[in-house]
């Protein structure tokens, strides 16, 4: 790419804005900084408390116990994938964990108790994933109500069909060896000098990795970026919001049924009661990575950053034989920490 | 003159009890700068927002060469050829200058990356925009990736008026474009007006710069209360005169009260 700056012609008239590049104080200087590099903080705080816990307790910094941090984020960091695509757009979804829990539902009681090859039951399954978003999609677009609104109602709704659908059974390990071993697919451990990994964390960077490319080297990308910071400007750029804002929804539906197939390699079963907190779980990693709850703004990478960063502490302070309270307690204030420095860097532009 | 390349007739839009427009008319021919002057709050915005798809009336009809037209959309109005720059500009702040000349319609990669898989051609793109930008003299800008709002109002204001010259094809709207900038800048995108008129291509021009409109217009479309009151050549009236019948302290001959 040719990026080189132009040469800078100095400009007459323009004295106040050469002005306020001069006198800038370091404060200033971070904070245009971050203002340009927003994913800067949880980058800076990840290797921080790495750091911390490793000089805290020594099998903190073990291959092993570094790689289980990444087997516990996987399924709430696939799901934070989905749900950053949803707040880049100046909305929020609380629907995921309700989605996710329903779609392996789904996927478990057709493959066992219908007989549904297990292949065609996981692709139902994503179909559901993506019908979901667009009922979310529709509810916002069409109707115009707000995704907070529209998405807490589709939370009850899809929890109580996962309830009815899977009539409140677990389906157990054995009875998925024996007949949707595929189901546990994403459980598969494999190992990499001392560091155990699952094909769960695999999906969840491959899924980061494919958000990352389609955001910012596509049309759709850069339109769903234009749609989150300024609908009515993008809308008189010629753009049809409310497609781009259909097409997000869906997306992160398919996104909450990969997670859903994830998450029954990670459980081992297919429990209609788990992951009750993954909802509020991805929101915070999506916060904590720096991606702006008003939209338009921050790293697709900084979610994945955030749910590490969340892992870190729960498995440091466990480590260090903390309560669990005190990650509780740490996560609340990582969260306010974090939207308190996206006020302060959007500062900038105004 | 021949038959006109875009007219509107008996164009109404009420905002509640607010009517913004109140049977407006208006004709614009090939190859003219047409300026719309009127008071503040006279109807002009929303009269180009008509035009221009961004704005549905309530009542009349708008022909695009002798043809109805109906635009649902922006979208739809730049596909027929018609750009603009509205007064709020319509740029996305938090992204780069060359995502913002592109936007919805951003140029893929030739062979398969791009076909396939929708890869964005970021070179050509930065290179195109590059060159407009110098072509308005806005090269102070350093860095084409730079996020818009860290430009200044008159950079911000050149970057949405390279955009619309840069792609319309048949007709360009200005609403107020050089209100933010430099008495340099302003110069430039005057040129550049004249410039889009030398490749045929039929420019409105809404500002209450006087003198520039006095300048460079072929025809002065006044505005008042929602409607037009008349249409004069800068030639035969005076400034004074085109402020006396906007705000409505004097009528031009032929007008009825
Ligand atoms: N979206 C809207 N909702 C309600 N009222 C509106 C809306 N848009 C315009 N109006 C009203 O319509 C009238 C005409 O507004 P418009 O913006 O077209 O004026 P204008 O001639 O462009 O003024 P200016 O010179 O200040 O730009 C005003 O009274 C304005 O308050
Ligand atoms: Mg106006």
């Amino acid at each position: 790419m040719s990026d080189t700056p132009d040469p800078v012609v100095p400009r007459s008239g323009e004295t106040v804005a050469s002005f306020e590049h001069s006198g800038r104080s370091p404060l200033q200087k971070l904070q245009h900084f971050l203002h340009q590099f927003p994913t800067m903080v949880p980058v800076i705080v990840l290797i921080l408390s790495v750091i911390a816990f490793g000089l805290i307790s020594p099998n903190f910094f073990s291959a092993f116990n570094l790689s289980l941090i990444l087997q516990q984020v996987a399924v709430v960091g696939t799901l934070a994938a989905a749900q950053s695509l949803v707040i880049l757009t100046a909305g929020i979804d609380l629907s995921v964990g309700a989605v996710m829990v329903l779609i392996s539902v789904v996927m478990g009681n057709l493959a066992v108790n219908y007989g549904v090859p297990v292949p065609i039951a996981i692709f139902i399954g994503l179909g559901c994933g993506a019908a979901t978003g667009a009922l979310n999609g529709l509810l916002v677009t069409r109707l115009k109500l707000p995704p907070f609104i529209t998405t807490l109602g589709t939370w009850n709704i899809f929890l109580a069909l996962n309830y009815y659908l899977s009539a409140r059974e677990t389906i157990r390990s054995q009875t998925l060896d024996a007949e949707a071993p595929l189901l546990k697919f994403f459980g598969t451990r494999f190992e990499i000098g001392g560091a155990v990994l699952t094909y769960g964390v695999v999906l969840m960077l491959v899924v980061f990795a494919v958000l990352y490319y389609a955001l910012y080297k596509t049309a759709w990308g850069r339109r769903v970026y234009a749609v989150g910071d300024d609908p009515e400007a993008a809308a008189l750029a010629g753009i049809q919001t409310k497609r781009v804002l259909m097409s997000v929804y869906v997306v992160a539906g398919i996104i909450c049924g990969l997670a859903a197939w994830s998450s029954i390699g990670r459980v081992g079963s297919v429990s209609p009661t788990s992951f009750f907190e993954s909802n509020l779980e991805s929101i915070t990693a999506v916060v904590i990575g720096g991606i702006s709850l008003f939209g338009g703004r921050g790293s697709i990478l900084g979610p994945l950053i955030g749910a590490l960063i969340v892992g870190v502490f729960n498995s440091g302070l466990r480590l260090a034989g903390v309560d669990v309270l005190w990650q509780l307690f740490a996560t609340g204030w990582l969260i306010i920490l974090a939207v308190a420095i996206d006020q302060w860097i959007r500062k900038v532009s105004s | 003159m021949n038959q006109p390349l875009l007219t509107a007739r008996g164009l109404v839009k009420r905002y509640g009890r607010v009517t913004a427009m109140d049977g407006a008319d208006f004709e614009l021919y090939p190859g003219e700068i047409l300026a719309v002057i009127g008071d503040n709050g006279a109807g002009k915005s929303t009269l180009i927002k008509a035009l221009s798809g961004a704005v549905r009336p309530d009542e009349g009809e708008i022909l695009l060469d002798g043809k109805p037209v109906s635009f649902g959309s922006p979208l739809e109005a730049r596909q027929a050829g018609i750009e603009t720059v509205y007064q709020t500009l319509a740029l996305s702040p938090a992204l780069s200058i060359a995502d913002n000349m592109f936007m919805g319609r951003e140029l893929r990669r030739p062979g398969i990356m791009g076909k396939w898989f929708g890869m964005l051609d970021t070179a050509a793109m930065h290179d195109f925009s590059r060159q407009k930008l110098s072509e308005l003299g806005l090269m102070t800008i350093q860095n084409i990736n730079q996020p818009v709002e860290t430009l200044s109002g008159g950079q911000r204001q050149g970057v949405a008026v390279a955009r619309a010259a840069a792609f319309g094809s048949r007709v360009i709207i200005l609403d107020e474009p050089t209100a933010a900038l430099g008495v340099k800048e302003s110069r430039r995108v005057l040129d550049l007006i004249q410039d889009v008129r030398s490749r045929g291509i039929p420019i409105v021009l809404i500002s209450h710069n006087m003198p520039h409109v006095f300048e460079i217009a072929d025809r002065i479309h006044i505005h008042r209360l929602g409607r037009r009151l008349c249409v004069i050549n800068p030639r035969e009236h005076s400034m004074s005169d085109a402020v006396a019948y906007m705000t409505g302290a004097s009528l031009p001959a032929g007008v009825a009260a």
